[in-house]
């Protein structure tokens, strides 16, 4: 008997539903990463499966081995369409690769049986041990199709295992046959579709060169080999060579073996699927598509989705937002007051916990946001959205599967620029990577919060509108209008190369699995706070420091000073105007003194500077900033007041009136709206394009365009 | 009048059925999708401005293509 097995690959079409049953298996023990050498996104977990306890004789009781579950990107074929799905094949064709498995899970939809096998026939025939698990067996008998799963697997030679992946059922079933078929020594099947039958010398040839067995892997050498990273160049030449000399030709091949497969396949599908009657997708399906899609109602379903989503975030995730606010003033209040006064009660309180407090405060609005973009994912409608969009898209230099990247830039664009690899035009993915940035990300909503919440009336207009709500929209729709016109402007001025495509199939509509979108917002929320928060936590503290201390002891004479002149003041305005100009003379008032001319123009002062400057790191860590800034320079931090009270008591020194007055937080959140704030993003963007090329010429437009719509906007409401 | 009619020709509910590609490259995505030679298709649903169009395959599953695309594929 061979070890437990290690590594098991799950795969399967797009909207078969592989990522349910990734999620069904692996439930919260799963982890997202990279593939090895490659910025491809993998998800992998830990999966439980039934182990005999051979050695322990003593009880009957099963033990429960572990196996690392490897989720490959959805794919029709085992040819790669895009750079995505490259990493799938590059780990099956290598036994060296570290996630290469040691068995593969192909997920089938029973409603489209045909189709499915053909990428099952394809893992078969490279020899890895398989095992079919035959999903949507429930949409298949609304189709009136009836599977029988015996005569399948007698036919294929497999384990096939029926399953519901949304509901688990046949999923202990499906342990117990990959726990099977990973330990048993397995005979080679004859192939179901042997390349050497048409081309035995060169088949021939490649095995004996590579030491292959297999003559489907030796076929894939040919295909693949510049995209297979464990071939060098002579490798790829050697293989280019032989291709020369045995006339082989591979678009040709291809579409043969593709025909070939499918006319195998026929009467095999045929003797397993019997249809009762005519076979359509479900009624309910056809009928939302017809509104759905429709010309004029299809975009007012996609209008008012949005609307919901962000009223949702705006209205529903006040509450606990407003109690995690309640509870961190508390416990701030609580240390300071309790721990012996002292620098370390400081950095304690105004550095740590309120650098943490400006974490947790994201979470409800990431939680809801990312749930709400995983229901339409799931539910099959943003497929529709990318159909009714792609004319549109078209029109700025886009393609109908910009939409995904765009959307998801809402929650971050960070992941957002990873899933434009799905985008095969590597034009029209650089366009979608350039703009992307400007859409409304989640690390912009607490900036746009407070800043609504100073300057906008917490009214109702219309009867069921949130005013507040409504400006938040407008925001976001600003960045939208923004990311699409400077596409426009991108596909002017940047030469097209190749042509662009866009086939997609349309998924039945689901109703979604609420505890697969619990998965979704519960792993938002853990990596945000794991990834984004630990930067965050980091630049409060470093902030604090440098906010404390200043050049020599300027601090020191900033407070004999200030003491003298404000000697026959009452003791609280003097505390906080020596507070006040003890944070002018640090290291960081220095350090937004020194750009305060040029961003006096928009309206700020040399803190929003300071603010301006440390949010480069991560737009969120504006709101840390500020709350650092103002809780030092502030008067009487012992009231705990929350930030935004904080920044209506600010007052602007030469006027005397409020700091923040519609024109400057107008112009604030302009800025925020256009700026690409973000390292994280820079970085991707580098990693994504290979260069400093593209990142640098994101970060010069939108800055102008920050800063030009800035100045406009303070010069028109000052 | 015997003109090679396509899948972008098509009104919509009509069916024809597949009788072969007109672009190679093309064609090897349109096969691995299950568009096969000899297989029914039916215009089932148009998008907004006209483009792109959802076509019912083998009437079993919705594919959406741009008209160009559509058009790649010969129907009798």
């Amino acid at each position: 008997m061979k070890p437990a097995p290690r590594k098991i690959a799950l795969i399967g079409n797009p909207n078969s539903g592989k990522s349910t049953l990734f999620n069904q298996l692996t439930g919260l023990r799963q982890k997202t990463g990279n593939f090895p050498g490659v910025t491809v996104e993998k998800k992998s977990g830990t999966l439980r499966l039934p182990f005999p306890a051979h050695s322990s004789a003593s009880d009957e009781t099963l033990v429960v081995a572990e196996a690392i579950l490897i989720d490959l990107p959805g794919i029709y074929s085992i040819y790669p369409k895009s750079r995505d799905e490259q990493v799938a094949m590059d780990i099956l064709a290598n036994p060296q690769h570290p996630d290469h498995p040691d068995a593969v899970v192909v997920v089938a939809d029973a409603s489209n049986l045909q189709r499915n096998l053909l990428l099952f026939t394809q893992i078969a025939d490279l020899g890895l041990p398989t095992v079919l698990a035959l999903n949507m067996l429930d949409v298949a008998e609304s189709m009136k199709l009836k599977v029988n799963a015996v005569q399948l697997a007698m036919q294929l030679q497999v384990p096939v295992i029926k399953i519901n992946a949304r509901s688990g059922d046949g999923v202990d079933l499906l342990r117990e046959a990959i726990q099977r078929v990973a330990v048993t020594e397995r005979l080679v099947p004859a192939y179901f579709l042997d390349p050497a039958e048409k081309q035995p010398e060169i088949i021939e040839e490649v095995k004996t060169r590579y030491q292959l067995e297999n003559n489907y892997l030796a076929l894939q050498y040919l295909c693949q080999h510049d995209s297979f990273t464990f071939l060098n160049q002579g490798q790829r030449e050697q293989l280019d060579g032989l291709i020369t000399k045995y006339a082989f030709d591979k678009t040709d091949f291809l579409a043969n073996e593709t025909i070939t497969r499918y006319e195998r396949l026929r009467p095999l599908v045929q003797k397993t699927v019997t249809s009762q009657g005519d076979s359509e997708q479900p009624a309910w399906t056809r009928r939302l598509d017809k509104i759905l899609l429709h010309p004029v109602w299809g975009y007012v379903a996609f209008l008012m989705v949005l609307l919901v989503i962000f009223q949702a975030v705006f209205a529903w995730a006040e509450y606990p937002m407003d109690w995690i606010d309640q509870a961190t003033a508390n416990a701030i209040q609580w240390t300071k007051t309790t721990l012996p006064q002292g620098v370390l009660n400081d950095l304690l309180t105004d550095g740590l916990m309120a650098g943490i407090g400006g974490v947790i405060i994201f979470i409800p609005q990431i939680a809801f946001l990312f749930g709400l973009v995983g229901l339409l994912e799931e539910s099959g409608y943003m497929a529709r959205v990318m159909v009714i969009m792609d004319k549109l898209m078209r029109k700025f230099g886009l393609n109908g599967r910009s939409v995904v990247p765009l959307i998801s830039g809402v929650a971050c664009a960070v992941p957002a620029i990873m899933t434009t690899r799905s985008i095969n035009n590597p034009y029209e993915r650089l366009l979608t990577i350039l703009v992307t940035p400007l859409m409304s990300c989640s690390a912009r909503l607490p900036i746009y919060t407070i800043l609504i919440a100073l300057v906008v009336p917490d009214d109702t207009v219309l009867g069921i509108l949130n005013l507040q709500g409504l400006v938040l929209l407008g925001l976001y729709l600003l960045g939208l209008i923004g990311a699409l016109g400077s596409a426009w402007l991108f596909s002017i001025f940047v030469p097209r190369r190749e042509p662009s495509y866009f086939i997609l199939e349309m998924p039945t509509y689901k109703w979604p699995r609420w505890s697969h979108l619990g998965i979704t917002m519960y792993d938002s929320v853990k990596s945000f706070v794991l990834e984004a928060g630990k930067i965050i936590v980091a630049i409060s503290i470093v902030l604090w420091v440098l906010a404390s201390y200043g050049p020599g002891d300027s601090m020191e004479q900033a407070e004999a000073q200030t003491m003298k002149e404000m000697s026959d003041a009452p003791e609280q305005v003097r505390e906080a105007a020596v507070a006040s100009a003890q944070l002018e003379t640090s290291y960081a008032g220095r350090f937004g003194k020194f750009i305060e001319p040029a961003i006096a123009p928009l309206g700020y002062d040399w803190k929003i500077g300071i603010a301006l400057i440390t949010s480069f790191a991560a737009r969120e860590v504006f709101v840390g900033t500020m709350s650092t800034i103002y809780s030092i320079g502030g008067e009487a931090s012992e009231d705990a007041v929350t930030i935004r009270q904080r920044l209506e008591k600010e007052r602007n020194p030469q006027t005397g009136g409020p700091m923040y007055t519609p024109a400057v937080s107008f112009s604030l959140l302009m800025f925020y709206v256009f700026a690409m704030m973000c390292m994280s993003t820079l970085a991707i963007v580098y990693r994504e394009t290979h260069g400093w090329k593209w990142p640098m010429v994101q970060l010069v437009y939108t800055m102008v365009l920050a800063y030009v719509s800035a100045w406009a906007t303070f010069q028109l409401l000052s | 009048m015997l003109l090679t009619r396509n899948v972008a020709d098509l009104k919509k509910g009509e069916r024809a059925v597949i009788k072969s590609f007109s672009d190679r490259d093309m064609s090897l995505k349109l096969l691995e999708m299950g568009c096969l030679p000899g297989c029914e298709v039916r215009l089932d649903a148009i998008a907004p401005f006209g483009d792109p169009i959802c076509v019912r395959v083998g009437g079993c599953y919705c594919l959406s293509l741009r008209r160009n695309e559509a058009a790649s594929i010969v129907v009798e």
